[in-house]
């Protein structure tokens, strides 16, 4: 579990990015914090690995106030996905994905066959584990960035727009093949991402953030559709566009789903249509 | 072709001596410029100062300097020592503002990733900045050693003698193939250490020969 206590940054130069924020992120589900740039999303991930330390408030895991832990030593133990993969470009893949073990002390042989077996897992065959990074497409890179965040088998990962520089076929890919992974590792996630489809998708507890890491609303993706709390979250979401209130039409004499402006959004599935 | 056979072990000498005079100025001046390059390269106040103090040392004439040093040091006039200081004064010179871009080029995000993963200070400076400054280093070196070696032969001039000892006598007795011969050394001597530099380079630095083919 990770919990904020009331946590808040102000930079150097004087600007909030944070004013007061508490949240609890269970363990073994993923929570989505979303909202568009400047919301202050990154640093409230990088406070939990004390990539940036709050300026007043605490960051607890586990009930330990992190604060006490070495930087060093608490990175080690969370798993981390940036956008761009943040793949080192002069080590090979391979090496890449066991650097969170070879810092951990662990021997070079077995760190190989660890990521080589991080590697299989997020799909990446072992031809391309001897590569550099630049020999690798966007979306390879990216799957490879999830394998080092895994390599360690942490139990907190940390995904920071991970997704947010590939096309959305590979997107799509990518985020399929998370859930897969999650399901299967239960790990807990805090996911970053400006893109509330993606947060939906994943998250099982979504947080939508206003500037200064205000919380416009904190639930499950149903909760926010049934019940947005304001028309901030409202045209976040979409639903004053139409997009998100669909209904039942008769097209061409087949029932569809469409929403406001009669646009077909898809058709209902007939194994369950019992009306 | 003669002369320089009747000479040869005298030119070898030369050569010789030329060689670690020029070798040592760009290794200390390369090693001094690191850590100095490094802060320049992180903050914008001291990378101004560094850099102008940078400047105005490479454009100090080299005679003067090697007449005032000994005076400073207390070493001799004749001791090669001197042209040694002057010639790293102008590496640590010139190295600082590379050492400073080399440092700066380096992506932060790399970095950030790096830090995130668990990487110590040291251990992200030995395993990332340093070899991903690399490439821009090596080039550096290669600069400075070339004019290094160039400017060893002003040595010649207070008496310490390296191939530019060839030119010196060259034209006080007015022999033109002596010249000629240490201006031929003095290129081949830069080539061959220009030629270690890059084969170290590529040594170190294997992800380097991939660039354009990937």
């Amino acid at each position: 579990m990770i919990e904020y206590r009331s946590v808040g940054k102000t930079y150097d130069d004087g600007s909030p990015a944070v004013d007061d924020f508490s949240l609890v992120i269970p363990s073994h589900s993923t929570t989505v914090l979303v909202g568009s740039s400047g919301c202050g999303k990154t640093t409230l991930l990088r406070m939990v690995n004390r990539m940036v330390d709050p300026t007043h408030g605490q960051v607890l895991i586990d009930d330990v106030d992190i604060a006490t832990r070495g930087p060093v030593e608490l990175r080690r133990s969370i798993g981390y996905v940036m956008q761009q993969a943040g793949l080192l470009p002069h080590r090979r893949i391979v090496d890449n994905v066991a650097t969170p073990l070879r810092l951990a002390g662990v021997p070079r042989r077995e760190a190989r066959e660890r990521a080589m077996d991080a590697l299989a897992k997020v799909g990446l065959g072992a031809d391309l584990a001897d590569k550099y990074p630049r020999q690798l497409s966007g979306g390879q890179q990216q799957r490879a960035g999830v394998a080092r965040g895994l390599v360690a088998d942490p139990n907190i990962l940390l995904m920071d727009e991970p997704f947010g520089a590939v096309d959305p076929i590979v997107r799509a890919d990518l985020q399929r093949q998370l859930q897969t992974l999650q399901h299967e590792l239960g790990k807990t996630i805090l996911f970053v991402t400006h893109d509330i489809e993606e947060a939906f998708l994943l998250g099982d507890q979504v947080v939508i953030l206003r500037k200064g890491g205000v919380v416009a609303q904190a639930g499950s993706p149903a909760e926010i559709l049934a019940a947005p709390a304001d028309d901030f979250v409202r045209s976040f979401v979409g639903l004053d566009k139409g997009r998100r209130r669909l209904r039942i039409a008769e097209l061409d004499g087949q029932r569809v789903v469409v929403d406001e402006h009669g646009r077909p959004a898809g058709v209902l599935d007939p194994t369950l249509d019992r009306t | 072709m003669t002369w320089a056979r009747a000479n040869s072990d005298r030119l070898v000498d030369l050569m010789l001596q030329h060689l670690w005079l020029s070798v040592v100025p760009v290794v200390v001046g390369f090693l001094l410029a690191l850590p100095i390059g490094w802060w320049a390269s992180r903050f914008a106040r001291p990378r101004a100062v560094l850099l102008a103090a940078g400047g105005i040392l490479y454009t100090l004439p080299s005679l003067p300097l090697l007449v005032i040093i000994p005076g400073l040091i207390g070493t001799s006039f004749l001791d090669p020592i001197n042209v040694a200081i002057v010639l790293t004064l102008y590496a640590l010179a010139l190295f600082v503002r590379i050492v400073a871009d080399a440092f700066a080029q380096v992506s932060a995000e790399v970095l950030d990733s790096a830090t995130a993963s668990g990487y110590s200070w040291w251990q992200r400076f030995g395993g990332v900045e340093l070899p991903l400054a690399g490439p821009v280093l090596l080039a550096g070196v290669r600069v400075a050693s070339v004019s290094t070696v160039s400017l060893v032969t002003v040595g010649a001039l207070v008496g310490v003698s390296n191939l530019g000892s060839l030119f010196t006598e060259g034209f006080q007795r007015d022999f033109r193939t002596e010249i000629t011969v240490g201006i031929v050394l003095v290129v081949i001597l830069a080539l061959v250490l220009d030629a270690v530099w890059v084969l170290l380079g590529r040594l170190l630095m294997p992800w380097t020969r991939l660039r354009g083919a990937g």
